[in-house]
């Protein structure tokens, strides 16, 4: 009753919210025809503020002292060191000619036979045949050592992320005062463009195998740490008091109820741990790391678009394989909690010696014999796929260019550029106003705080035009990223056919390198703020897609059925039920899609988009103008920071108004 | 049920791995009967580290150095691939010997040269780079003066797109170059705006696909790089490039200066007396040569190393220049 009479108070609340923020929306387009042109904040391309210059000087400072500070001698020349063993040591076993050996300890047969196990053991047999398969096939595309040196790097990487973010996860699952203090550095961690730090990485770990790995590491151990303290937390209350009354200690109740409880989820932390870090492998072969990525970008430099595909596909390959196995071993965690002990611990225990003396076997041939080291010449098929993607690639341009230009003329002129021209065409001042008041709105007097604050920063970053470009772009992309998640997503979530379909599609596109496919789209859509659209849509629709598809098939059957045999027809079914249902799934996709989006905004910056990501590219291409690539980086983040904090203050007045205020999360 | 099932699996590569391991018998081993490699005969040369920057006319220079040093000299090439300003923060740790194309970068030269001193130039490399505003050779032929800056205004309106505004797009590139367009445009008063498509990438395609759908294009360009033997762009002519016109960055209003391009190497490695250090500072060849090995990279798909091999092959008089006496 308290959820009824709550709804209908915000119900008649919810109208005057409305009309405040068409209120607010007119009086900016009032004020921009008033004010156009004015207090904008233009800054051109090479120009500095001091603050850029005070950046500059300052790294400049910290390169200079490198030889005399005690922080580089003593501290990070060791950190250096490790790094650098743990991969060169990775890479002797299974990339590079190692110990008096023209070729590695572990040679094809051997690393096949090795990841198959694994995938077997802990996983399952579909599982294992696909590992097979997949290794095989980097063998085939004619790519064996450059997938090994990426796989070298990233499972060490990953190692090592999961060393230092476990335990911190741990800690931030357990203490609120932690999590508080570490959800700002994550967001920032996974928001700063690479291109920011990598080139003062190789400062602090020198050129080589280290600064890759820390570059990859950034990156990789965010989700580790969020996903880890999101498995602790979630343990049911009830199961930790019958702990509590058993007279258990915190740490026994870590040990013995939180961790095995919180151990699927755990897994699913490693899983996203390995997708982020390969998708580093393009990124860090700018500061040469081996393997697949060099070849990508080699071949763009020649624009060979055929032998960046097949290193791209490769790529995709690893990530789904990894993905799959991580995948099948949390279910199978899962799975085992559920129905208790099924097998004997000496049947258990059979199964993996068996398996593990075949992949010995296996392992000890490739040692010895050249056979099954090499992975033979003659099986492989790259050059069919380079000419097969080279010629698709050439057809598209040539034949759909009439019909993209109009699809992209249309969409520039009759979207972005109405809204670039109102947000970066208005004072400063006035946009902050504006964003502020519907942060307030939409959201909360919190969500309020940090949009001013941020944008604040903004002005004092002396990035204010070229944010508001990048902010123009964002939002149209995600715009566009959510119509695609709902029409795919809805599609997907109801027949399982479709989810077959699209799946690997949807894979490929999150996990194909956007270097790949830079050519063929910029030859369709030419070097404009709309091919970076496009690069956005890719790598952040399918993560919208899932995320709806997931929240479709959550609503409970019975709810569909009874809806059906009320003679709801098909639109009615999902439009009336489905999607209300799964309105929280619909939101999380919105905000993920949003951070995907702005991830992309660097690669953006390579074909055409200018602003933010232009400066940031600039930035690492040129000495004079790192500390505005620098500038350029903060003011990525800060966009993301308060484009999400507005957005969960957003849901959760939404998910109050949904569940009558009575929902405390 | 998955325990018969993964016990058959289990079965089945025992048996397969059971065969493997018969049909092994009589392979070669690894390890056995290794070539022997490196020249005989040549002075202790050690290990060079080469950057390579990531454009197609530098890895040419690269691979035949690399190739002469390897096959002539005995020494060890370990090749980095690096853009340039991390390229030359290796000089100072030790991590780079050599940039073998450099364009100017006289602020990275006063940082590692003059300041921290810890790098040296070592000779021009022959070749003459130039920058400047092109066409598509369509354009040239069906607008012959538009070659001449003082028409620009003129053909405005043929740029026009949907980045530029209502004026006409210039395109620039690649931000590893310097630019100059911004004061270019409003110093010589051109209806331009400059768009910026990012990356070499994507200025090649812009070019590309101008010859192809007949779409006009004006951008910022350089040679000698590859692209221009698949399709010869033609350069604008802007107020020429005299001494000193490009002095204050801001009033620019004359064409790009031509560039010298010449190498650098660390402090350490020239005062080394590796014998590669000879050979990179006596190395020089021209553009035709330069295009020649990187037509081999970049059209005919050969690696570094044959495109080196072949062009040492067919050019033993001028490598044997390069040689250090001995």
């Amino acid at each position: 009753m308290t959820a009824a009479s709550a709804t209908t108070s915000f119900a008649a609340r919810l109208p005057a919210r409305r009309y405040l923020v068409a209120l607010v929306i007119a009086f900016w387009a009032a004020g921009w025809v008033l004010l156009r042109g004015r207090d904008t904040l233009a800054l051109g391309g090479a120009e500095l503020t001091p603050l850029h210059s005070w950046l500059n000087a300052a790294m400049d400072a910290i390169d200079d002292s490198r030889n005399s500070n005690p922080i580089f001698l003593y501290f990070i020349n060791y950190i250096r060191l490790f790094l650098d063993e743990a991969v060169t040591f990775v890479q002797a076993l299974i990339s590079q000619p190692a110990m008096d050996r023209p070729l590695p300890v572990l040679g094809w047969l051997g690393v096949v036979g090795l990841a198959t196990a694994i995938a077997l053991l802990y996983g399952n047999v579909r599982v294992a045949l696909l590992t097979a398969a997949g290794f095989l096939s980097f063998g085939v595309l004619g790519l064996w050592q450059e997938s090994m040196d990426t796989l070298a790097l990233t499972l060490t990487a990953v190692a090592l992320s999961l060393a230092v973010g476990v335990p911190l996860g741990v800690w931030a699952g357990l203490s609120d005062r932690f999590h508080r203090l570490v959800t700002p550095v994550l967001d920032f961690m996974q928001t700063m463009p690479t291109f920011v730090y990598l080139a003062p990485l190789t400062l602090f770990f020198l050129i080589g195998p280290a600064s890759a790995t820390v570059a990859t590491m950034i990156y990789a151990i965010p989700p580790a740490i969020r996903i880890t303290a999101h498995g602790i937390r979630q343990v049911s209350p009830d199961t930790l008091e019958a702990g509590a009354s058993l007279g258990a200690t915190s740490a026994q109740a870590l040990r013995h109820v939180r961790l095995p409880m919180a151990r699927q989820t755990i897994i699913v932390g490693v899983n996203q741990t390995i997708m982020a870090a390969l998708s580093m492998a393009t990124i860090a072969a700018l500061i040469d790391a081996p393997g697949l990525g060099q070849t990508v970008l080699k071949a763009l430099q020649t624009l060979d678009v055929g032998t960046a595909f097949n290193a791209g596909l490769a790529i995709v390959i690893m990530a789904v394989v990894l993905d799959r196995v991580t995948s099948a071993a949390s279910r199978r965690v899962e799975a085992a909690r559920r129905a208790g002990r099924l097998r004997t611990v000496r049947g258990r225990r059979l199964e993996v010696a068996g398996v593990l003396g075949v992949a010995a076997v296996l392992g000890y041939l490739s040692y010895t014999y050249v056979w099954a080291a090499e992975f033979p010449i003659e099986a492989n098929l790259g050059s069919y796929v380079r000419r097969a993607a080279d010629a698709v690639s050439l057809w598209a341009q040539d034949n759909l260019v009439a019909y993209t230009d109009i699809v992209k003329n249309l969409l520039t002129n009759g979207l972005l550029n109405p809204f670039q021209t109102v947000l970066a065409g208005s004072p400063w001042w006035l946009v902050t106003a504006v964003a502020v008041a519907v942060a307030l709105l939409v959201g909360s007097a919190r969500a309020a705080l940090v949009t001013a604050v941020g944008l604040l920063l903004v002005v004092v970053l002396g990035l204010w035009q070229d944010s508001m470009v990048t902010l123009a772009s964002t939002l149209v992309a995600t715009v566009l990223v959510m119509l695609l998640g709902m029409v795919a997503g809805v599609w997907m979530g109801r027949s399982d056919r479709a989810d077959m379909v699209l799946r690997p599609v949807l894979d490929a596109g999150q996990t194909m390198p956007a270097f790949v496919y830079l050519v063929p789209i910029l030859g369709l859509f030419g070097p404009t703020r709309f091919t970076a659209i496009i690069a956005a849509v890719v790598f952040a629709a399918p993560v919208a897609i899932k995320l709806v598809a997931e929240g479709i098939r959550g609503v409970s059957a019975t709810t569909v059925e009874a809806a059906t045999s009320a003679g709801a027809s098909t639109w009615q079914l999902i439009s009336k039920v489905q999607l209300p249902m799964a309105r929280s799934a619909v939101t999380l996709a919105a905000s993920q899609g949003l951070i995907y989006v702005l991830s992309m905004v660097v690669v953006g910056g390579l074909v055409g988009a200018g602003a933010l990501g232009y400066d940031v590219v600039a930035g690492f291409s040129q000495h004079q103008l790192r500390g505005k690539g620098l500038a350029a980086g903060i003011a990525i983040v800060v966009l993301g920071i308060v484009l999400d904090r507005v957005m969960r203050a957003a849901t959760q007045r939404a998910d109050q108004a949904a569940h009558g205020g009575s929902h405390q999360h | 049920m998955s325990v018969t099932r993964s016990g058959k699996v289990r079965a089945a590569v025992l048996v397969t791995g059971a065969g493997l391991l018969l049909t092994a018998c009589g392979g070669a081993k690894v390890g056995e009967a290794q070539p022997a490699a490196g020249g005989g005969g040549a002075k202790a040369c050690g290990t060079v580290n080469l950057a390579i920057n990531p454009w197609v006319g530098y890895e040419a220079n690269a691979a035949v150095i690399a190739y002469v040093a390897e096959k002539q000299l005995g020494c060890k090439v370990v090749k980095k691939d690096l853009k340039e300003e991390v390229a030359w923060q290796g000089f100072g740790t030790g991590e780079v010997d050599a940039v073998v194309e450099n364009w100017a970068h006289d602020d990275l030269k006063k940082k590692y040269i003059e300041d921290q001193k810890v790098a040296v130039s070592a000779g021009p490399t022959g070749n003459k780079g130039v920058i400047g505003w092109y066409v598509a050779p369509w354009m040239a032929k069906k607008y012959p003066d538009i070659t001449d800056w003082n028409n620009l205004n003129k053909y405005a309106s043929l740029f026009k797109t949907s980045e530029s505004g209502g004026k006409g797009q210039l395109l620039d590139g690649d931000p590893s170059f310097v630019t100059n367009d911004e004061a270019l445009v409003k110093n010589l008063k051109l209806d331009y705006k400059v768009v910026y498509a990012g990356s070499e990438t994507a200025l090649i395609t812009a070019f590309r696909q101008s010859e192809k759908q007949q779409k006009p294009i004006i951008g910022y360009f350089y040679e000698p790089q590859w692209f221009l033997s698949e399709l010869r762009l033609v350069k604008v002519n802007l107020p020429a490039y005299k001494e000193g016109c490009d002095a204050d960055p801001e009033k620019v209003a004359c064409d790009y200066p031509p560039y010298e391009l010449d190498k650098i190497v660390s402090k350490k490695f020239a005062d080394s007396g590796s014998p590669a250090y000879t050979l990179i500072k006596n190395f020089t060849w021209t553009n035709e040569d330069q295009n020649l090995v990187a037509k081999y990279i970049a059209e005919d798909k050969m690696t570094a190393d044959e495109a080196a091999a072949k062009w040492v092959a067919d050019n033993p008089d001028k490598v044997k220049a390069w040689l250090p006496s001995s």
